[in-house]
């Protein structure tokens, strides 16, 4: 029992070693899952496809460590990713704000839903006229000549 | 008949989509600096680190900030059109040796010649950080006010200087 424990902790600690962010742990965990937190909001402008927190690129280390500086300078998250947007745009951002620049970005899956919806709609209703238009489906009589050709 | 359309119509407006995106620029990020004060900043210099280099001493007239650094080979490609950009005097040409071995700084400046009338060493990327600098090289205009009128990512060429610079040091010149 006890060596399954050992196991599972053990296999607890695999995505620590991962040692991307080779600073040393803050010491109080609220504001080490805040430093987390805050890296995976702010994206590598280097490599584009990475967090900051993802990526081993010398400038990626260089924003954690003014993450860092800015929580122990006692700046809240939202001067912190401020401070950031100043600097690099809201690209930096993973999560952009919503703007008259970004509106089509954000709306753009309700559109398609929008979308889909009235052509369903239309489909259906269309579908269900015909159906009840069709003079084979409500005359038994017709029935047999229209379906003809299948066995 | 307007069933046919529909998907004519769809069609037509990706191809527009995508006709507005292939000429895009996807690699370059447009800089929030533009029109505001440029970043104050104060480093040692990369001859000698005892003295100091700072953005006080380039205000009141325009100058041009290059990052640049050892380690990048687009700043070797660009490093004639420095030269050449300096030797015409239009604007001092600061630079910002980013991140940098300031030994191999040096050997740079002597081997290839040296554009700047200072060079700042920043070698922990602070001032860079402030400047939002994402890569090696980029280029900024700062005007006689103090702020920054232009960024230009990657190499500079004298195409680049003479299209998108020297009309706005001009602008700024006349008008201010």
């Amino acid at each position: 029992m006890r060596r399954v424990l050992v196991i599972a902790l053990l296999i607890c600690v695999i995505p620590l070693a991962r040692a991307i962010d080779t600073a040393p742990a803050f010491d109080d965990p609220a504001q080490q899952s805040r430093y987390n937190d805050l890296i995976h909001q702010l994206r590598c402008v280097q490599c584009r496809s990475q967090s900051i927190a993802d990526s081993n690129v010398s400038l990626a280390a260089d924003l954690r460590r003014q993450v860092r500086e800015l929580m122990a300078a006692g700046k809240s998250d939202a001067q912190i990713l401020q401070y950031m947007t100043d600097r690099y745009g809201d690209y930096v951002l993973y999560d952009p704000p919503v703007k008259p620049q970004t509106w089509l970005l954000w709306a753009a899956p309700l559109l398609f839903v929008i979308i889909g919806g009235i052509t369903a709609v239309v489909v259906i209703v269309r579908k269900s006229r015909v159906a009840v238009d069709d003079p084979a489906e409500t005359d038994p009589a017709l029935a047999g000549s229209s379906d003809a050709g299948a066995p | 008949m307007w069933r046919y359309l529909i998907p004519i119509g769809l069609f037509a407006a990706l191809v527009a989509f995508f006709y507005v995106g292939i000429d895009r620029d996807k690699q370059t990020l447009p800089s929030p600096l533009i029109g505001k004060p440029a970043p104050q900043w104060q480093l040692p210099s990369v001859e000698d680190p005892a003295k100091m280099v700072s953005s006080s001493d380039f205000a009141g007239k325009p100058y041009v900030l290059n990052v640049w650094a050892t380690w990048c080979a687009e700043c070797r490609h660009e490093h004639s059109a420095l030269l050449a950009i300096a030797q015409r005097g239009e604007v001092p040409i600061v630079g910002v040796d980013w991140k940098d071995d300031r030994d191999q700084a040096q050997r740079w400046l002597q081997q290839l010649g040296n554009p700047y009338v200072a060079n700042a060493y920043d070698g922990e990327g602070r001032v860079a950080i402030d400047w939002g600098v994402y890569g090696a090289p980029e280029t900024f205009l700062v005007d006689s006010q103090g702020n920054v009128v232009f960024k230009h990512i990657s190499s500079m060429t004298m195409e680049v200087w003479e299209r998108d610079f020297l009309p706005r040091l001009k602008g700024n010149g006349t008008s201010r």
